[in-house]
């Protein structure tokens, strides 16, 4: 079973994440927690500073946690972004796309469950923060830079 | 017609097997039910009242003729002979085994469906106008813009989890036959200086809450038309409520901000999605609509149709409409024989409309949002062997927007949301108002029946509309009138308290009596009712 899954070259970072309000109203830290509702924006002006954002999913159908993974990655952030609580396997291959580049959820996965969901779909239909490349520019290649 | 290429194809097999694999865990019990519900969810398979239920998406509401004859097929084989076709232009098989339904969608795969995301709090099936490519007044066929969205919206990483399921609908003529601004986001297609682009509503729906979506953008280009919808869905996924499931309809949030403030909050979000490089580029718009292309019409055909047939005469008359194309036709096929359950089809029904699809209409079928069907491309000189051929099906009923093409919901004969039962309802009123003459001389009155708050049969949209409701465990009907969900769209007006069964149908009549008396100039129920108001409806019901 999986109880932690990192897809980042090197070791994770260990910092104890804090709140957003308590993160942007502090100046040393450098890991922060978006909880649900949160305005992952609030975070853009300090992105420098972050070397781990958690995404707290305290139940897996609120998919809020998807819309700021990517509202940081868009911004240009390059640290550790990692899914926390309730992940569930059938999640992983949609987060990945979002941004995320490690999970810590409350229940552990099954190994095999993951391989086979990673490796279930070939292709995408979007374009999104992963950097696959859409089935639309596959069609296209002329269409595409380089 | 859209064909799959290899990336289509691996898609959907894939997710056949992904279906396949969950599916043998719950059987097997490494899964519970609660595990197993969002996963089924994902993929429309629900559990009713009497077995489970699976919802087959048909994108656009287009079929092909081997498509169609799939579907009779597994009519056939999996469910009891039928298929029942929705408000959302999908199929649902009402009786469907559990360990079947991996085998159904492998078989759907082969003919290039699925029923991905058909149920769930995601982009559910893109529906649009039956009588696209084939209407006179389109500026576009939607359909190629319909295919792109439901493209990029299969598996979209970001809105699979949203507060609440979300309808989308893509039209092109000024007259809407979709429903369009009664979804959470309606696209209208225009051409104000020679570009097509759209417009876009958000923020329309049914349910307990009906609301008509507003404009929020009056052009949209098509290469733009992604971000566009990226935005939108971005500020509905993070500020729409989760609080409660009964407010967290995309129809909420524009209500409780303002279209003002939403519509900032996506422009804000557009300005900066759009330069994301998130829009295929132009020349896959263009791919998709060669496949959308005219069929090799002839050309110097008769426009003449022989009449001597009385019945005949009466079924062109009724269901069958203009085509762009001088010597062809648009034939509709009812679903709604008197004494049926609307939308409902048997397998051998099934087959037969793809057989006519195939030998007469250029290999194509359309499913509309009111339950019935479309032959989109058919030779005027072929009228009278179709609706031949019809008859013996039991398929010519000629009621097409009448008042006995009824839509109602599956009801509590099969949901397990159901306060009260729409089908014999919809059955009684038939009979009511079975006489033809009768049915004609009221015209057009579109009659909507919901069995429940979550409006599936679309009552809030229905000139008349019925609500099933509980009352102390007892079925019970709400009237309502004055609603369309065309170009005019509006939301009917509850009359006053609720009837029985029986009550309700008495009142449907008492309503008619009143439109009868009071219309002027050819009016419709609508015209009339909009022109002198509920007041001399609800004294004759209730006076």
């Amino acid at each position: 079973m999986v109880e932690f899954l990192s897809f980042r070259d090197g070791e994770s970072a260990q910092e104890p994440a804090v709140t957003v309000e308590s993160f942007t109203g502090q100046s040393n830290a450098t890991a922060v927690r978006i909880e649900p509702g949160e305005d992952a924006r609030e975070l853009l002006p300090h992105l420098d500073r972050i070397s781990l954002i958690e995404v707290n999913f305290p139940g897996f159908g609120d998919g809020r946690g998807y819309s700021a993974a990517r509202i940081v990655r868009e911004a240009g952030y390059t640290g550790e972004l990692r899914a926390v609580g309730d992940v569930l396997v059938d999640q992983i291959v949609a987060m990945r796309r979002c941004g995320f580049d490690s999970f810590h959820p409350a229940k552990a996965l099954d190994d095999a469950a993951v391989d086979r969901a990673l490796n279930r779909y070939d292709d995408v239909y979007q374009k999104a923060i992963d950097g696959r490349v859409p089935i639309w520019a596959k069609r296209h290649p002329e269409t595409q830079n380089g | 017609m859209y064909r799959y290429d290899s990336y289509d194809q691996a898609i959907v097999d894939a997710r056949v097997e992904e279906f396949r694999d969950q599916t043998q865990r719950r059987l097997s019990g490494a899964l519970t039910e609660d595990q197993f519900k969002p996963l089924r969810l994902m993929n429309g398979l629900y559990l009713q009242l009497h077995a489970y239920m699976l919802r087959v998406a048909i994108p656009y509401g287009t079929l092909s003729a081997k498509q169609m004859r799939k579907l009779g097929e597994i009519a056939g084989k999996y469910d009891k002979g039928y298929g029942h076709f929705t408000t959302r232009q999908n199929l649902q098989y009402n009786w469907i085994k559990l360990a079947d339904a991996p085998d159904i969608l492998a078989e759907l795969a082969t003919v290039e469906m699925h029923a991905i995301q058909t149920s769930g709090n995601c982009i559910r099936n893109i529906s649009s106008d039956q009588y696209a490519g084939v209407s006179a007044d389109e500026v576009a066929d939607p359909r190629p813009w319909a295919e792109l969205l439901r493209q990029w919206s299969s598996f979209h990483p970001e809105f699979t989890y949203l507060p609440r399921k979300f309808k989308i609908a893509v039209i092109a003529s000024d007259d809407d036959r979709a429903a369009m601004r009664l979804h959470d986001i309606g696209l209208k297609l225009v051409e104000p200086d020679g570009v097509v682009g759209a417009e876009v509503y958000a923020g329309g729906g049914m349910g307990r809450t009906p609301m008509v979506a507003p404009l929020i953008r009056d052009f949209v280009a098509e290469d733009e038309i992604i971000s566009y919808l990226e935005a939108c869905l971005r500020v509905y996924n993070r500020y729409g409520r989760r609080d409660n499931k009964y407010k967290a309809r995309i129809k909420i949030l524009v209500h409780e901000i303002g279209v003002e403030e939403y519509r900032r909050q996506v422009e804000e979000e557009f300005a900066h999605m759009r330069e994301l490089g998130l829009n295929p580029p132009t020349q896959e718009l263009a791919r998709i609509r060669t496949f959308f292309a005219a069929p090799a019409y002839e050309s110097g055909l008769s426009d003449e149709i022989d009449r001597s047939n009385p019945a005949f005469a009466l079924w062109v008359d009724r269901q069958v409409a203009a085509h762009k194309v001088p010597g062809y036709a648009i034939v509709n096929i009812s679903l709604k024989p008197i004494d049926g359950i609307p939308g409902d089809a048997s397998a051998e029904q099934i087959a037969l409309a793809a057989d006519l699809a195939e030998a007469y209409s250029f290999d194509e079928l359309r499913v509309t949002h009111a339950q019935n069907l479309v032959l989109p491309h058919v030779k005027k000189a072929d009228l009278y062997t179709i609706w031949q051929k019809l008859v013996a099906a039991g398929l010519a009923e000629a009621n097409l927007d009448l008042i006995t093409d009824i839509i109602a919901c599956p009801g509590l004969d099969y949901c397990a949301l159901a306060n009260a039962r729409s089908i014999p309802l919809a059955q009684k009123i038939a009979a009511r108002f079975a006489d033809a003459e009768r049915q004609a001389d009221l015209g057009e009155l579109k009659l909507k029946i919901s069995g429940c708050i979550n409006a599936c049969g679309h009552h809030h949209a229905g000139h008349i509309g019925i609500l099933g409701v509980d009352r102390k465990g007892v079925e019970n009907f709400q009237l309502l009138l004055g609603g369309s969900g065309a170009e005019d769209a509006s939301l009917g007006q509850i009359t006053g308290p609720g009837f029985s069964e029986d009550g309700v149908v008495d009142a449907i009549e008492k309503v008619t009596d009143i439109y009868l008396a009071e219309r002027e100039n050819g009016e419709r129920f609508l015209d009339t009712y909009r022109r002198i108001g509920m007041k001399p409806f609800k004294e004759a019901i209730y006076g």
